[in-house]
């Protein structure tokens, strides 16, 4: 099997989407392609296929060891999109549902790519695929996150182009043929031009730090998943985030193997910090529900950065918190989206007392909060657990103790305003609203579903996963 | 041929001082569309022959920058009936000045990278990074919409400029890839112009400033 069927099926499905007549029974089209690609990740995930040497892209143990977890993600939130989009049923969603398949086609070519430009044209081609989803809504503050996501976003996509183009003339000044794949600049090594590569490495992690929505680049961040569809919210911090994640591990890879390893082991620390630190210090401030889950985003991918900048034992820490980011922050962003829908407000001024009016979701809130900031048995207590202790093995004990301190402020932050919207009296307009609201199984199942599986992952993690993360992290860290 | 390359590079970047010190609207498009049509032609000059391939690219590329996003700009102009900047947050002569000294700049920079024999005393890396400066000041400086995706046009040039410097080595997937990447990346953020313009009935992104912490 072949896993170009990864990028064919999801292409085949927005087809489908864009021809289909019928707006009730489109949506469907989101969970059978999600299944079927799923089913192919996990068949793939068994059975690895043998990549040709020079390939552009091949399902290889990065890809492995991510993109079933987008897959999984993608697949739980197209079960919530039939019952979203029958709950917005008076909206055309005709561009959304093939915008949105088409999404997961250049998702799994920006995972599976072995080419510096294929993954440029992947994540460019995410960027601009998310463009109608964020302006679904219709409304005037959707617009203006949209035209802050084009400008903040674009400028970032552009410049991890050049980024890739400075790495591209390291290789052609340290005598390469031109040969841009991930696995010929890795080969010349020490050859490569060194000042061009450290220009390339500032350059591409500011870029895909950008999509990443690393501080200080994060500022379009709040904007979009605040007036994004819930379910976009959570393919955007799930698997968009995720891609641009494994681009800055594919070239730091090329840039430790050319000899720069303690830089940009040191630069991701530093940038990791900086977003856990800024992310805190938003999160004690903000009001806005759904903003404060893009601040948790934020603190989440400096985690997984600070994870990749600490050796062999971090690297497979922030592989595993990759999962548990993109599972329990989904289940966060569906029942964050159920709640917002129910109150039809998004600040702690004008909503409270969820509780009595959605119960179901506002638990699963709860309990999804509790999962992301950390609390046993779910999966983000033991990755994070395992970033602290690779920082102690790594005699990084300043580190470790700022990202705990940053932790802990988080937690106080994200408590205080889930609190305030779940406990209390609802106010009378979230009452009249939350008749209206029905919590259907379609809309509860699947967060409590991810929940589930971020559990599990944390009680135990199969064995074939953590085989996988393993051979992950010795392709992206071979000499150690 | 490098002597007729270094003289669309400086004249890309005289384009870039016309771009920063012009308060109104046409004149910027049209520095931008000047700029497109110069670059458009570089690839055809730099490898001095011309097979279908870079017959190929510098079509796409005169016809996208210089024609069809230059007209797009205009008809968002139109139709939100502005055609100046008033008060741009940095101002014409500082920009103009800060355009100059990042010219300067790059010039220095470069003479600091290792390059190639072949790229010595040529202007594009130069070109490249003071075009990238400029695009970032005129992104940052500007406040009405158009402005600014002037300012982002401008940023793509000069990172085309410095894909030249491999054109001779990557394969053409990628480089069209990334022209039609440039040119949809446009034409959706008109688009947008043209939205934003109906729910705000202006294209001052001043005003977008309900979702502010």
């Amino acid at each position: 099997m072949n896993s170009i069927w990864l990028i064919i099926v999801p292409v085949l499905g927005a087809a489908v989407a864009a021809l289909w007549p019928d707006n009730r029974t489109r949506p469907w089209l989101l969970p059978v392609f999600g299944l079927a690609h799923f089913a192919l990740c996990v068949w793939l995930l068994f059975s690895p296929p043998a990549i040709a040497e020079g390939a552009w892209f091949g399902f290889d143990s990065l890809a492995r060891a991510v993109l079933p977890a987008v897959s999984l993600l993608f697949l739980v939130c197209g079960v919530y999109g039939v019952s979203y989009l029958r709950v917005r049923a008076e909206r055309p969603n005709r561009v959304f549902v093939s915008m949105l398949l088409a999404m997961l086609a250049l998702l799994s070519a920006g995972h599976q790519a072995r080419h510096l430009g294929l993954l440029w044209i992947a994540t460019e081609g995410l960027t601009l695929a998310a463009v109608p989803m964020l302006h679904f809504n219709g409304t005037p503050r959707a617009f203006e996150a949209t035209w802050k996501y084009l400008l903040v976003g674009g400028t970032g996509i552009a410049l991890s182009l050049l980024g890739s183009f400075c790495l591209g003339y390291a290789s052609l000044k340290g005598g390469g043929k031109g040969d841009l794949t991930f696995a010929a600049l890795t080969a010349q090594g020490t050859e490569l031009s060194r000042p061009w590569v450290l220009a390339a490495w500032v350059l591409v992690l500011v870029g895909y730090g950008t999509k990443m929505g690393l501080a200080p680049m994060h500022t379009w961040k709040p904007d979009a998943y605040g007036e994004a569809p819930g379910i976009i919210g959570a393919i955007l911090a799930g698997a968009v985030t995720t891609v641009a994640f494994t681009a800055i591990l594919r070239v730091r890879a090329v840039v430790a193997a050319s000899g720069a390893a303690a830089i940009t082991d040191r630069t991701l620390l530093v940038i990791g910090l900086f977003s856990m630190l800024v992310a805190a210090i938003f999160l004690l401030g903000t009001r806005d529900f759904k903003r404060m889950l893009a601040y948790s985003s934020v603190e989440h991918m400096g985690i997984l950065c600070i994870g990749a900048g600490l050796g062999t034992a971090g690297m497979f820490a922030a592989l595993f918190h990759v999962w548990n980011n993109s599972l329990t922050k989904a289940a966060l962003f569906m029942s964050a989206g159920n709640l917002h829908r129910a109150a039809g407000a998004r600040t702690i001024d004008q909503v409270s007392g969820m509780a009595r009016v959605t119960p179901r979701s506002a638990w699963i809130f709860i309990a999804g909060l509790f999962a992301i900031t950390a609390l046993p048995p779910f999966g983000p207590f033991f990755s994070e657990l395992q970033v602290i202790r690779a920082a102690f093995e790594m005699h990084h004990a300043g580190t470790a103790a700022m990202f705990l301190g940053c932790l802990l402020f988080a937690f106080f932050g994200l408590t205080r305003l889930a609190f305030a919207i779940v406990d209390g009296r609802p106010r009378v307009a979230t009452k009249s609203a939350g008749v209206r609201f029905a919590e259907s199984p379609g809309l509860i199942l699947p967060p409590l579903l991810l929940l589930a599986f971020s559990c599990w992952l944390g009680i135990a993690a199969p064995h074939v996963l953590q085989q996988i993360w393993t051979e992950a992290v010795s392709q992206l860290i071979p000499f150690k | 041929m490098n002597e007729t390359v270094n003289l669309l590079v400086g004249l890309a970047m005289g384009l870039n001082l016309l771009a920063l010190g012009s308060s109104r609207l046409p004149g910027v498009i049209g520095a931008v569309a000047a700029q497109g049509i110069a670059l458009g032609i570089m690839p055809l000059l730099l490898e001095g022959r011309a097979d279908w391939h870079l017959v190929f690219i510098a079509t796409a590329t005169v016809a996208g920058k210089g024609f069809l996003i230059p007209f797009l700009l205009r008809r968002a102009m139109r139709a939100a009936r502005i055609d100046r900047e008033i008060e741009p947050i940095i101002g014409f002569v500082p920009s103009v000045l800060l355009g100059a000294a990042g010219a300067i700049g790059a010039v220095a920079i470069v003479e600091s990278m290792p390059l190639l024999p072949e790229h010595r005393n040529s202007l594009l890396v130069p070109g490249a990074l003071a075009s990238v400066f400029t695009g970032f000041v005129l992104l940052i400086g500007r406040v009405k919409a158009i402005s600014q995706v002037c300012g982002y046009l401008i940023l793509e040039n000069g990172i085309y400029l410095f894909g030249l410097l491999l054109l001779h080595t990557t394969a053409m997937f990628v480089e069209a890839g990334i022209l039609l990447d440039v040119t949809v990346g446009v034409f959706v953020i008109g688009i947008i112009v043209d939205r934003i313009q109906r729910a705000f009935d202006s294209l001052d992104t001043r005003k977008l400033t309900v979702l502010r912490e």
